[in-house]
This record gives C-alpha cells, sequence and structure tokens, in this order.
C-alpha cells in the first residue's frame, strides 16, 4: 500500500552502496527538512519504490549488486513520476549520456559539494514529473 | 632481449657464410670445369699442330738434304759417264769440268780430284796444292773404295778447313777410280742449318758418333749426346721421324726435338727448340686463361659478399624496426593498462573523500546549533572544517586528473570537444619547464565536437607540440594553437617560429622511420602515426615551412554525424 505524507516535505529517495556515505548525507539531508529513505543496493531501492512514492531519488550509478542503468530504467518504469538523480564518477561522459537517455533528469560527480546537491534536488522537485 | 639479439647475429652470419659458400661452389664449378677441359682439347690441339707442321718441315728438310747429296753425286757420276779416261786424267779437262760446275752450282765444289786404287790423285783441280798427294792411309779413302757412291763426315784433312768429300768409283780396264769432290762446308752447313723458327729453334746433324757436321750459330746442347741418344729417348713418328724431350740441368724438360735419319742413316739431321717459344702462344693462352679465371673468381666472390652484406644489412636494419614497433605495441599497452589502474584507483579514493567531505559539512551544519553559538574556539573549529573541506576538493581535482589521463588512453570513439583536449595536453605540456618556450592558443569557442578516439587525438596534439618544443629547444620561441571550423572541416593549426624544416625533407616528413633526431632521440614513427589516426577519422594533415621562418602543420578533419547510440 503507497503512503503519502506532508506534501511539503520532499520525499527523497537515496541509494549508494557506500553506508557512510548515506549516513552522512542523510543527516543533512534531514536537518534541510527532506524525508530521506536510504536504499544500500539497487534491490533494496527497487523495493522501496514498490512501496513509497517518491519526488526524487538519488541513485549512484556505481553499485555492486545491479547495473546502476538498469536500475534507473526500473525506477522509471515503476513511477515515472519520480525524478531521479544519477551520481557518477567523473569523467564517465559515455555513462552520463546513457543515463540522460534512460530517463535521468540531472546528473551529479562524485565528489559532490552539498550545496550544489540541494539546490538541484529543490529546482528537480518543482518540475512536476515530466 | 639480448640474448634474442645475439642468437640472431649468429644465426645471419651462419645463414650469411652458408649462403655465400653454396653460390661460390655454385658458381665455381661448373665455371672451373669448363675452363678446364676447353683448356685441356686446345692444348692437345696445339701441341698436336705444332708436332704436325714440324715433323712437315723436318721431314721435308730432311729429304731436301738427302736430294742435294744425291744430286751432287749424281753430278758427279754425270762426269764419270761423260768424259774418257785421258779426259780425265787431263788437268786443263778437268779444270774446266770444275768450272762448269762451279758456275752451275754456285759455292757448292771446292774441287776435283781422280784417285787411283792405290790412293794416288793423279789428277787435281782446285785452288789446293795437292796433285798427286797419297790419299792410302786416309780414312776416308778406304772407306770409299768399298763403295760406290761415298759421302765422308765433316772433317779437316790436309787443307786444314771443314770440309767433307763425297766420290763416285769407277771400275775401268782392270782397276778402280775414284772420281772425287770436295763440298765447300760452309755451302752445306748454311743449307742444313737453314731450319730455324724463334730465337731458339734450330737444327743441326750429327754422325754416328756424335760429332757436329754442321756448325750451329749459338746454343749448343747442354751434354754430349749421341746420335743413339737422339733415337732411344725419342718415339718414332711419321716419316721415321723422333720426337722427344731435352731435360736441362736440373732434369726439368726444357728443349724438344724432332730428329730425321740422313744419308743411309749416316747421319742425324736434329731440330731442337726451347719448349717455352715453341709452346708460346699456348703457354701465353694459358696464362691468360688462368688470370682470368683468377680475376674473375675474385669479382666473384667480391659480388658475393657484398650482396649478402647488404641483404643482411637490409634484414638487420627491418629487424630492428620490427623491434622498434613491437616495443611501441608493449608500451601502448603498458600506457593502457596505467590508465585502468589510475581509473580504478581515482574511483576508489572518491568515496572515501566524498565521505569526509561530508561529514565535515554534517559538523558544520551541527554547530549552527543553539549550544555552540558561543562556543571558544567556534571560529577555529569553522576555519578547520573548511580547511577539510579544501582539502578534500584538492583530492577531487587530483582524482579528477587522474581519470582524464586514465580517459584518454581509452581509445573508444566518442564525441569530443578539441579545445579541451588541447588545453588538457597543453596543460599537461606546460608542467615541464621548458624555458624560452611560450604557448598560445587560440580556440574558437564555437566549435562544433568531433568524432575520434580522445586518445588517438590526444596523441597527435601531443606529438605535434613536442615535436614543436624540440624545433626550438635552442632558441626558444613561440608555439600558437588555433582552431576553428572551415566549412565542413573543423581545422587545427600548430605552429612554431622555429628553424623550419629542409625542403628536401618536407616530402617524407610523414614517412615511417624517418627522423632527423640523432640515433637514440626519436624513433620517427610520430608523424606517420599521426597522419595515419587522421587518415582514419577521414581528414588530412599538411606541413607548411620554411627554413629560419617556421614550421605550420595544419589538420582538418570533418564534422561527422557520430552513431545514433552514443550521440
Amino acid at each position: 500500500m503507497r503512503e503519502k505524507t506532508d506534501v511539503n516535505k520532499i520525499k527523497l529517495l537515496l541509494v549508494d552502496d557506500e553506508k557512510h556515505f548515506v549516513e552522512v548525507l542523510r543527516k543533512r539531508l534531514t536537518k534541510r527538512n527532506i524525508d530521506v529513505t536510504a536504499a544500500y543496493s539497487g534491490t533494496e531501492g527497487i523495493q522501496a519504490v514498490r512501496k513509497t512514492d517518491f519526488d526524487v531519488a538519488i541513485l549512484d550509478l556505481k553499485m555492486g549488486d545491479m547495473d546502476g542503468i538498469e536500475v534507473l530504467k526500473m525506477f522509471k518504469k515503476m513511477y515515472a513520476a519520480m525524478q531521479v538523480i544519477i551520481l557518477t564518477g567523473h569523467g564517465t561522459e559515455q555513462t552520463v549520456q546513457e543515463g540522460i537517455t534512460s530517463g535521468a533528469v540531472a546528473y551529479l560527480s562524485k565528489p559532490c559539494d552539498f550545496e550544489e546537491l540541494v539546490d538541484l534536488i529543490e529546482k528537480v522537485r518543482s518540475r512536476d514529473g515530466i | 632481449m639480448r640474448q634474442d639479439r645475439n642468437s640472431q647475429e649468429q644465426y645471419y652470419k651462419k645463414f650469411t657464410r652458408n649462403m655465400v659458400l653454396l653460390v661460390i661452389v655454385v658458381s665455381f664449378v661448373p665455371m672451373l670445369l669448363i675452363s678446364g677441359g676447353v683448356l685441356r682439347a686446345y692444348r692437345l690441339s696445339y701441341s698436336d699442330k705444332l708436332y704436325a707442321h714440324l715433323k712437315e718441315v723436318v721431314h721435308r728438310h730432311a729429304q731436301d738434304i738427302d736430294s742435294f747429296l744425291n744430286a751432287r753425286l749424281a753430278n758427279l757420276q754425270f762426269l764419270l759417264d761423260s768424259c774418257t779416261d785421258e779426259n780425265l786424267f787431263d788437268e786443263a779437262v778437268l779444270e774446266e769440268k770444275l768450272f762448269q760446275l762451279q758456275q752451275k752450282y754456285d759455292g757448292v765444289f771446292e774441287d776435283l780430284g781422280v784417285i787411283n786404287e792405290q790412293g794416288v790423285q793423279e789428277a787435281y783441280a782446285g785452288r789446293y796444292k795437292l796433285e798427286k798427294v797419297d790419299y792410302s792411309d786416309a780414312s776416308w779413302f778406304n772407306e770409299a773404295l768399298e763403295k760406290t757412291y761415298y759421302i765422308s763426315d765433316i772433317f779437316l784433312g790436309m787443307r786444314s778447313k771443314p770440309h767433307f768429300i763425297i766420290s763416285v768409283k769407277r771400275f775401268r780396264q782392270d782397276r778402280y777410280l775414284l772420281l772425287r769432290a770436295t763440298i765447300n762446308f760452309e755451302t752445306f752447313n748454311y743449307l742444313a742449318e737453314n731450319l730455324r723458327f724463334g730465337k731458339t729453334g734450330f737444327a743441326f746433324i750429327l754422325n754416328k758418333k756424335g760429332d757436329f757436321q754442321t756448325k750451329p750459330h749459338n746454343e749448343m746442347l747442354p751434354s754430349n749426346r749421341s746420335y743413339k741418344d737422339f733415337i732411344s729417348a725419342g718415339k718414332k713418328a711419321k716419316h721415321g721421324i723422333y720426337i722427344g724431350e731435352l731435360n736441362d740441368e736440373y732434369g726439368n724438360p726444357k728443349s724438344i726435338y724432332l730428329a730425321a735419319l740422313l744419308k743411309n742413316d749416316d747421319w742425324i739431321l736434329v731440330y731442337t727448340q726451347e719448349k717455352e717459344e715453341a709452346f708460346a702462344d699456348l703457354i701465353r693462352t694459358q696464362f691468360r686463361t688462368g688470370v682470368t679465371i683468377f680475376v674473375g673468381s675474385l669479382l666473384i666472390v667480391l659480388m658475393n659478399a657484398i650482396l649478402f652484406h647488404k641483404v643482411i644489412s637490409h634484414l638487420t636494419e627491418v629487424d630492428r624496426q620490427r623491434e622498434i614497433m613491437n616495443q611501441q605495441i608493449i608500451d601502448a599497452g603498458k600506457l593502457a593498462s596505467v590508465g585502468r589502474l589510475a581509473a580504478g584507483t581515482a574511483h576508489e579514493i572518491n568515496n572515501p573523500v566524498a565521505i569526509m567531505v561530508q561529514e565535515a559539512g554534517w559538523i558544520e551544519d551541527l554547530l549552527a546549533e543553539e549550544e555552540f553559538k558561543d562556543g571558544e574556539n567556534l571560529a577555529e573549529i569553522k576555519r578547520a572544517l573548511k580547511q577539510i573541506n579544501t582539502q578534500g576538493n584538492r583530492c577531487k581535482e587530483i582524482t579528477h586528473q587522474l581519470l582524464n589521463f586514465a580517459r584518454r588512453t581509452d581509445s573508444q570513439k566518442q564525441s569530443l570537444h578539441l579545445n579541451e583536449l588541447i588545453n588538457e595536453v597543453v596543460a599537461l605540456s606546460n608542467k615541464k619547464s621548458y624555458t624560452g618556450i611560450s604557448i598560445k592558443t587560440d580556440l574558437d569557442q564555437a566549435l562544433p565536437s568531433i568524432y575520434g578516439s580522445p586518445s588517438e587525438v590526444q596523441q597527435i596534439m601531443l606529438n605535434l607540440i613536442n615535436n614543436a618544443r624540440y624545433a626550438l629547444e635552442k632558441s626558444g620561441g613561440q608555439i600558437n594553437i588555433t582552431t576553428r571550423l572551415e566549412g565542413k572541416h573543423i581545422l587545427a593549426v600548430v605552429e612554431d617560429n622555429g628553424p623550419g624544416i629542409p625542403e628536401a625533407n618536407l616530402d617524407r616528413i610523414f614517412d615511417p622511420f624517418f627522423t632527423t633526431k640523432p640515433v637514440g632521440q626519436g624513433t620517427g614513427l610520430g608523424l606517420s602515426i599521426c597522419f595515419g589516426i587522421i587518415k582514419r577519422m577521414g581528414g588530412e594533415i599538411t606541413v607548411h615551412s620554411k627554413v629560419d621562418e617556421g614550421t605550420r602543420f595544419e589538420i582538418r578533419i570533418p564534422l561527422k554525424k557520430a552513431p545514433p547510440d552514443t550521440a
């Protein structure tokens, strides 16, 4: 059953297999009044999307269990309205292209600047799921 | 590597030696066989012809001498037959007859005499005072009495001059008488001797005892040879002529001889000539042939050596070049490995760095809480956190550079921005300190992207810039890099104001292995690889240069639509 909560708070899904990274980001984003759900693998991410409608997802493409692009495609299939920002390693232009083509709305390279990230999340969210 | 080179050298040495020997054998054996065969046939033929000729000549000469002697005897016979006894014993008549004979046969007859069977010369016509001389004790007289026709050996006699006697015996009125004539030695000698060829070919006559019957002008025989010697030592040939060889004092064959019997085998006519002279032509031909073969052989051997040396040099050179190419391939492979390693490492580092930076940021966020507002060390803590952030960014920069480098070693084709690439390469180049060389770029900002392999394009730019740097090494100078759109092409220009390239080299500058750098400093492959890459991209590269003015490379690459899945 799908959950819906406070409309103003951004519902964010954070998919990355680096636990510590996810933790610190979650803390920081929570302080900025963003509702963060963490997933530590592609599979977990997909399960999360099944249960909840998220506004934005941040997806690290370099994960162990599944190909990041595959996960992205699944997300778009399951809930197209969710905006996905992909995190890429620097210099993988081809991957970026692929990601955008597969439905990602923007990309950031790791390590990323926090403020940039927050700006991007807010910008993206107001774009009403196209 | 070193071992390979050594064993390769060994192999080539052995190979060369074997091939050279083979060619020499194959060239020499037929040549020697043929020349040997031909020479032998020639020698036999020559020898046969020489002896055949000499045989004829000697035979004819012997016949001439015998004819002469017989003719003289005939003269006397005729005289005897045509004169009566009274006439014969009449000295005036004898004188007349002698005179007639002397007229007819110039210088042959010296005198005439009629001798009775007691040996007394009853009549005499001639120069000497030999009337009434008694020859009864003379050996020749007794011999003459025995035969009808008699010819003596050469002897001195009473006149103390060499001469010989011919006589004809007649039996008349119960008694014998001899009509005797003296034959002039000089004339006979001249006749007999008149068989000369060259300088060492001459003839002489010996009697049975080995006494000379003629007087040869020069060279006597080295040792006393008798009539018998000539016959026994020689081989009997046509016309009853004996052919043989005479040895010198060391026992080596020095002369050839041909001998014919005369005067009913009393005398022997010998013609002799030094082998060297008789066979002069043959010897000369043999010598010339020998020299020719020798010189020819030298040339064959020499040419072989040169030829094979050239072949081996070429092979060695080809091997060397192949080795260089192999090395290049290995290096490229190594570079790709390093690239992959760099990429992997960079990605690995990014994660911990990201976490650190975020944690520092989180601390910063927490510091904004009320409880920390009046903290003593707040400012310092904030500064420290900022520092962590800064250093984290620095790490990011470093890994970015590493990843850039790694990306460039990946030769996957993609759409790329030439200007970006150029800037990166220039930044990389500037890290090395080349004093006095400055690089200026003038890049069209609106330059569209081209489709190609970043690592290859990087290689081209790096190569051109490095070449320019090398050219400006001594004098310093300026390198200008320009990019702009030119119709359907992108034009990139790398030029310098260095010493320039001589016109003679401009044609070959893109040839593989062409280099003007000293040995060991350049492989001469840089520009040829650039040429190949640009050609594969569908573009072209041209060079313009003037000595002392500078060099300018222009690269044109067509704008191509990249294949759809990477667009």
